[in-house]
């Protein structure tokens, strides 16, 4: 039963695998920004923002799926206008379980970073701005290292989500197998059909160990990373 | 350089408004807590915008509300030793001294981090982690990481406060020999009478976010007036002094203008000149020159002031040569004496402190 994946299985999990790397790695810089903003900039429409970006975690899923459809679809908004002036086409494409994971994944990375962005004291930066260094510097030579275990924690937090998010993707660039069946996807498409709970189980296990190495290779890497900058 | 300040800045229920200058040498801004002292130097450094006001080093403006002129603090060239040292602990004691030489535009100039190194005795930490370093060698390396930054000025605010009394015996030494061998202007936040009456050329008084007084550390410091500020337990003098030799029983003799003063063998050579302290409530006087006592230093003064405090006890001034003498009495010995400005009374010291030493030994009480 566990001996080898059927080909139709390895695309499920390798487009899960892809479409978690892209959309964790594609967020990032982003998910650092918000985090900084929110963490250490007092600006107008500041909860504004905070409420968008928890939105996704509290949204039905479905829910988030059907607005990222309605706005990136063909005949959305941001979706025509990518799709004239770029020829980007969102909806119904591997690209879009990306674009739909990171968005889903986003709240738990920029919760991570902005712990890790409040845990750094600001008198540190202070004293790095003293010494000669502009605002850019004191963020990429004091801030940054400091705060890489969150934002490393993030990183994973958000990969993990990325491998598990089912509704909104499922919603937005349906279950195309090849395409945009992803592991959940695919799990679920195996239920639907009598005599596929073995298909399903095995995708289940590898579902398990994805997460379970990502969590363990999150612990490890902060701790390994909060050790190098203890300054022991 | 001199650094000139104007400010006004309020924060609930704090106004500060203070205006001084600070000339070359070390600038104590000293004051009790809450008098706004940090906020001055953290305006001087740009870490706090005050509401109005000026701030210029020489002849460059770092702040004038007038002009719109705000410098941001990594273009103000303000070297800032804080109270907590604040090393970036992901990086070695070496990164931390090279950071600020980065900006300055002297990073391949390694002869100059072993220099800095030597002085402030940190050479043999290079490699270590802040979080491996005592108090005392933390503050140091804060310390060598802000004059490598190539400041035009240090900015030092109670760099010793939060460390015990060995640690700090152990960097004073070294804030003597920045002091003497780098010609930076420092200003120096404290509230520590013998710090300042150690490390200070010129003190500006602060209470309650004003100046009560700006001048030469030997002319503030005999200042009956300035002593409650100070303490009074705290308030004394500091005379100046020239070794003369040291003697054979152990005692060294140097020369005062009120005349010869003999303290336990000093390091100094014969010649050098120190800075003595000499606290108010150690002097006693007398009209004529005692006879048959055990103290060995006995000064002879003039009354130049007596001011008469509310409870039983008074502060005199003494001319000594152009320099002063303060000394505690109770008011019943100034009417028992008949004290008044221009008589002429003598001065006896139960103890004298090496404030300032050219050759960097501790400052210790000394019996005379």
């Amino acid at each position: 039963m566990f001996d080898a994946l059927s080909p139709e299985e390895w695309q499920a999990v390798a487009l899960s695998l892809r479409v978690s790397f892209w959309a964790t790695l594609l967020s990032l810089p982003l998910g650092v920004f918000v985090a900084y903003a929110l963490a250490r900039w007092q600006f107008w429409g500041k909860h504004l923002l905070n409420g968008l970006v928890h939105l996704p975690l509290i949204l039905p899923p479905v829910v988030t799926g059907y607005l990222l459809l309605l706005t990136f679809g063909r005949k959305g908004l941001v979706g025509q206008f990518l799709d004239d002036w770029f020829g980007i086409v969102l909806a119904f494409r591997w690209t879009g379980a990306v674009l739909a994971a990171a968005v889903m994944a986003f709240p738990l990375m920029v919760r991570a970073i902005r712990l890790a962005i409040e845990a750094v004291d600001p008198k540190l930066e202070e004293a790095a701005s003293t010494l000669g260094a502009p605002r850019l510097w004191v963020f990429a030579t004091v801030t940054l290292p400091l705060i890489l275990p969150g934002i490393v924690a993030g990183a994973i937090l958000a990969f993990a989500k990325a491998m598990g998010e089912f509704g909104a993707t499922i919603t937005f660039v349906s279950n195309i197998p090849g395409q945009t069946q992803t592991l959940p996807s695919a799990i679920y498409a195996f239920l639907q059909v009598p005599g596929g709970d073995g298909q399903a189980f095995r995708l289940v296990v590898v579902a398990i160990v994805v997460a379970m190495a990502a969590l363990l290779l999150a612990e490890w890497v902060s701790r390994a990373i909060a050790k190098r900058i203890s300054g022991r | 350089m001199t650094l000139s300040i104007a400010l006004q800045h309020r924060f609930g229920d704090f106004a500060l408004q203070a205006a001084f200058e600070a000339p070359p040498g070390v600038t104590a801004l000293f004051g009790r807590s809450g008098s706004g002292k940090s906020t001055v130097v953290n305006a001087v450094a740009g870490l706090l915008r005050p509401d109005q006001g000026r701030i210029a080093l020489g002849g460059r403006v770092l702040f004038d509300s007038d002009a719109r002129v705000n410098l941001p603090p990594h273009r103000r060239r303000m070297g800032y030793v804080f109270q907590d040292a604040r090393l970036f602990r992901h990086l070695n004691v070496r990164q931390n001294l090279s950071y600020g030489r980065w900006f300055a535009g002297t990073a391949g100039d390694a002869g100059d981090l072993g220099r800095i190194a030597d002085l402030l005795g940190i050479g043999a930490l290079l490699d270590r982690r802040p979080g491996t370093l005592s108090g005392g060698e933390r503050q140091r390396v804060a310390i060598g990481r802000a004059i490598l930054s190539r400041p035009q000025m240090l900015l030092m605010d109670e760099p010793l406060a939060a460390l015990d009394e060995p640690r700090k015996a152990e960097i004073l030494p070294y804030l003597e020999r920045l002091r003497d061998e780098l010609s930076l202007p420092i200003l120096y936040v404290s509230h520590s009478v013998a710090e300042v009456a150690r490390l200070a050329t010129s003190i500006v008084l602060l209470e309650a976010g004003r100046v009560v007084t700006a001048g030469p550390a030997t002319q503030v410091m005999a200042d009956p007036a300035m002593a409650p500020v100070m303490g009074l337990r705290e308030a004394g003098a500091l005379i100046s002094a020239r070794v003369v030799a040291h003697e054979a029983d152990g005692l060294t003799r140097l020369d005062s203008a009120g005349g010869p003063l003999w303290l336990p063998r000093l390091g100094a050579r014969p010649g050098d000149r120190l800075r003595l302290r000499i606290l108010a409530q150690d002097v006693m006087l007398a009209t004529a020159r005692p006879d048959g006592i055990s103290a060995l230093n006995i000064l002879s003064t003039v009354v130049e002031d007596i001011r008469l405090g509310d409870g039983p006890g008074a502060l005199v001034r003494l001319r000594l040569g152009d320099e002063a003498l303060l000394a505690r009495i109770t008011r019943r010995s100034v009417e028992a004496l008949g004290l008044q400005p221009g008589k002429a009374v003598f001065a006896v010291l139960k103890s004298v402190f090496v404030a300032q030493d050219s050759v960097g030994a501790d400052a210790g009480a000394a019996p005379t």
